[in-house]
């Protein structure tokens, strides 16, 4: 099928402002858009500048915003979103080149959130820690983030505080707050009850809606808040 | 923020190890170090991907270890299947080291707090994977240790995770383009010469040892489960610099990849109790593999593939077939394949519920690579030279313990064991290296390379190149091979090597300029399709992943030897062999 592709440009060593280029392409209606993004890529414009990786919405490596939505363009396909696909930097992050964004900020507000197990203790028995199915099930949900941005990207808090912790750092807080074998909970849980932690949260649903995992990232944040409110209640 | 291009004087930085790769190997590797040489050392990551990116997060099925959780099992059993799996070409006293460290890796992996999924006494719970068995072939055993279908992705956050918490050092998206040997060809390597993707500046990290954990390349091929960038970057600047590349023929094709994707669906697939069909609808797996039938190993399943479609038998007589996994029910579908089950969704728009799945075999592992001894020490002529400072370890290095096939699982187990040994290995040899010096020829010819290809506006684009290599090396250097195909594919790929030597950029500027790492990954992948479709050519028999249609046999006689390829002084690929190393089991034929 004929597509017509409208990718928002920026070089800053080139230009002087962003701007909406557009490209005839033929797909079959079950490319990807990352396929769309490579042809223009390989075979029409080689500046064109964006990053993937794995191609099959594993790493993380591909959101953009996509006809307005936060996706990883290697998982939607062409037949989904055609004639017209517009494809955009992810917003609230400073663009590097085209597609690409600044991805620095982020991962500073992922390390900050503990993203680690702290238990230094072993079983006297030297075998693994013992963990019930259930107990590893409360946390299951959020140990499948990949760290793509969409959702705190999609958040319009973080949009108008760029100091918001932001959906992703608090996923991955959860994902150690919920794991029975950690000690370091009440740490965890004060650096969530910050003022620019979870409070902010205004369950807008966005991330939850950008989330290619399908990860409950409102109920992850509402658990996180209840856990700090039975902390202090203690 | 603009880059002052590589010309310019490179930055330089002092470490005490410097690891390549942010995958499994290379993480584990930067723990151990980390630990050995103490908090406050200077232990550096290098990646071209940010760390989570790493294709190691792209495993699905397990990693194995026989824990015995859920039913008997031995290391020792593990030990044969490795040896078999691999039709013979492993060298026992390796994978002897791996599948005795086995268990001790895994439980220090779930310490670090890996996602098992659990039993119900809460042990780490284990499921059944191709060509893993109790006693020496009597039927299938549960020894893949998962996390849903995502334990490679559970592995690559548990270590980077532990490294964000142990401070190790991190240059992200800088991708290393050669070594730093200040000593000549046959001297020592003492650093990495690096190029910063969002500047095109050159970087020189100086270390006393230097680890290339820098993952497989799948990428000469058309149709693989590889990443866009796996490309072969550390094998090939170690190919380049004259050293040795082990078993080069030796690539594993997947039987289960997404019809024309290339996409892997998990052989956890067939192991939770899905089975292949053909055209006619029959489990034609029951013919060629009569005990293992569907969880037969690898090489054997693809080739079964192949000779069904040949048969006319494929599906509507073209060139795939069906995996079955409709009779699984929604609960192991949802809960212990729920990433599959997605991918079959959202890519072919099919419910593995109701409707069969096609595919094909894909692409999908390199058991060769760069030869090391055990301790991850590299062989520079692929015997017992070793290079002082210079390691590799995971899909990049060939120790060999997966021989002419590797087994499902078997792939994490070797980057977590011989990663953690080379991080050892490396933190017990820096005291003894002399201090690390600069190579300022080959810095003047990486800047000399990066300038030519950033003016170039002549010939053809590199994306044209490096598809036609992708499609020759699938057609005439896949599944099955001949003398005639062979020599024509080493031919093509020659003639692609000087096609590519002028190469055709758009983007001349130095801010993140991926057209420039297109061009480079492309010169990558012709070395290591040179290599190996030289070394394929060269072995006149079938083993394992080899399959020749001219010499359908295996030859212990003449052929119970790795193949060493090394690029001469004349750039000749020049090929010497070394016996594989048998310590217990002496080749049988191999049935399942
Ligand atoms: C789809 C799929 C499923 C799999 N499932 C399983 C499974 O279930 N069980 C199993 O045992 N095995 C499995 N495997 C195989 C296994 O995942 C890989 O072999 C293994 O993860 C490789 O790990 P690694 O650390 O060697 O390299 P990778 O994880 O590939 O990492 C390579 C690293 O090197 C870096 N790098 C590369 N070149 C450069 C350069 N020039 N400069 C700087 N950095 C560079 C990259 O950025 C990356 O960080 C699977 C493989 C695939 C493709
Ligand atoms: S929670 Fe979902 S959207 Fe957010 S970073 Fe993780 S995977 Fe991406
Ligand atoms: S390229 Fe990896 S998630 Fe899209």
């Amino acid at each position: 099928m004929d597509i017509e592709l409208r990718i928002r440009r920026y070089n800053p060593e080139a230009d002087q402002a962003p701007h909406w280029e557009t490209y005839a392409v033929t797909a079959d209606a079950t490319d990807r858009v990352l396929d769309l993004l490579h042809q223009v890529k390989w075979h029409t414009d080689g500046t064109l500048t964006f990053r993937r990786s794995c191609a099959h919405g594993v790493c993380g490596s591909d959101a953009v915003l996509i006809n307005g939505q936060n996706r990883l363009a290697c998982q939607v396909l062409v037949r989904d979103v055609a004639p017209t696909v517009s494809v955009e930097p992810v917003a609230g992050l400073p663009v590097i080149k085209d597609l690409l964004v600044d991805m620095e900020g982020f991962w500073a507000k992922y390390r900050a959130a503990m993203p680690y197990l702290v238990n230094d203790d072993v079983p006297a028995d030297g075998l693994e820690r013992r963990q019930s199915a259930a107990d590893r099930d409360l946390y299951e949900d959020t140990s499948r983030c990949i760290l793509c941005a969409a959702c705190t990207t999609a958040c319009p808090v973080f949009w108008t505080n760029p100091d918001y912790v932001g959906p992703a750092a608090i996923v991955n807080a959860h994902r150690f707050i919920f794991d029975s074998r950690d000690t370091a909970h009440e740490e965890r849980l004060e650096l969530m009850a910050d003022a620019d932690g979870v409070w902010r949260c205004r369950t807008v649903f966005n991330c939850v809606e950008a989330c290619p995992r399908g990860i409950n990232i409102t109920r992850a944040i509402l658990e996180v808040t209840r856990q700090i409110t039975n902390v202090e209640a203690t | 923020m603009v880059g002052r291009g590589p010309a310019a004087v490179p930055h330089i930085h002092q470490h005490d190890a410097v690891v390549v790769g942010a995958g499994g190997a290379g993480l584990y590797a930067a723990l151990e170090l980390k630990k050995d040489l103490g908090a406050e050392s200077r232990v550096a990551v290098i990646s071209k991907l940010y760390p989570t990116r790493s294709h190691t997060g792209a495993a699905q099925g397990g990693v194995c270890a026989a824990l015995g959780n859920t039913e008997e099992d031995h290391w020792q059993w593990h030990w044969f299947d490795t040896v078999k799996g691999g039709d013979y070409l492993v060298d026992q006293d390796a994978a002897e080291i791996m599948c005795r460290d086995a268990a001790p890796t895994i439980i220090d992996l779930e310490h670090l707090g890996m996602p098992f999924n659990r039993t119900p006494e809460g042990l780490i719970d284990q499921r059944r994977f191709g060509g893993h068995t109790r006693n020496q072939g009597e039927a299938p055993v549960r020894r893949a240790c998962y996390a849903a279908d995502r334990t490679g992705h559970a592995i690559l956050q548990t270590l980077y995770q532990q490294c964000i918490r142990r401070e190790v050092t991190f240059a992200d998206e800088f991708q290393v383009l050669d070594l730093v040997m200040p000593d000549g060809a046959d001297g020592r390597v003492s650093g990495v010469i690096a190029l910063e993707l969002a500047t095109s500046e050159l970087h020189v990290f100086l270390a006393p040892v230097v680890l290339f954990a820098t993952g497989g390349f799948g990428k000469i091929f058309q149709v693989t489960s590889n990443a866009h960038t796996l490309t072969g970057d550390g094998v090939a600047i170690a190919f380049r610099r004259g050293l040795a590349l082990e078993d080069m023929e030796m690539f594993q094709f997947h039987p289960t990849g997404m019809y024309k994707l290339g996409f892997l669906l998990s052989e956890a697939m067939r192991g939770e109790g899905g089975f292949l069909v053909n055209g006619q609808g029959e489990r034609f797996m029951e013919r060629y593999a009569p005990t293992m039938k569907d969880l037969a190993s690898r090489d054997v399943v693809s080739r079964s593939i192949y000779q069904e479609i040949a048969a006319g038998r494929g599906i509507g007589g073209g060139d795939f077939v069906h995996l079955d996994v409709r009779h699984l029910g929604a609960d192991v579908l949802e809960r212990k394949l729920p990433d599959m089950t997605g991918f079959i969704r959202t890519y072919f728009g099919l419910d593995p519920l109701h409707d069969l799945v096609p595919i094909q075999p894909t692409a999908h592992y390199a058991m060769g690579g760069i030869p090391t001894d055990v301790d991850a020490r590299v062989l520079g002529d692929g015997i017992a030279r070793r290079v002082p400072g210079f390691y590799a370890a995971g899909e990049c290095a060939c120790v060999s313990v997966h021989g002419a096939n590797r087994l499902g699982t078997n792939s994490l187990l070797d980057i977590l064991v011989f990663g953690r040994r080379a991080g050892k290995a490396m933190a017990g040899d820096a005291a003894d290296l002399p201090a690390p010096a600069r190579d300022l020829e080959a810095e003047a010819r990486i800047a000399g390379t990066l300038a030519d290809l950033l003016t170039s506006d002549r010939g053809e684009r590199a994306a044209v190149v490096r598809d036609e290599l992708q499609v020759e090396m699938f057609r005439r250097c896949g599944v099955y091979r001949t003398g005639p195909d062979l020599a024509a594919c080493r031919s093509e790929v020659a003639g692609l090597r000087e096609r590519a030597r002028t190469v055709r950029l758009d983007d001349h500027g130095s801010r993140y300029n991926t057209d420039l790492a297109d061009a480079i990954e492309l010169g990558f992948l012709l070395d290591c399709a040179e290599a190996a479709v030289t070394s394929a050519e060269a072995r006149t028999e079938s083993r394992g992943a080899h399959a020749r249609q001219d010499f359908p046999d295996r030859d212990d006689v003449n052929w119970m030897r790795h193949s060493l390829a090394r690029r001469s002084a004349s750039g000749k690929v020049d090929l010497t062999y070394k016996p594989v190393v048998v310590t217990e089991f002496q080749p049988k034929p191999r049935v399942y």
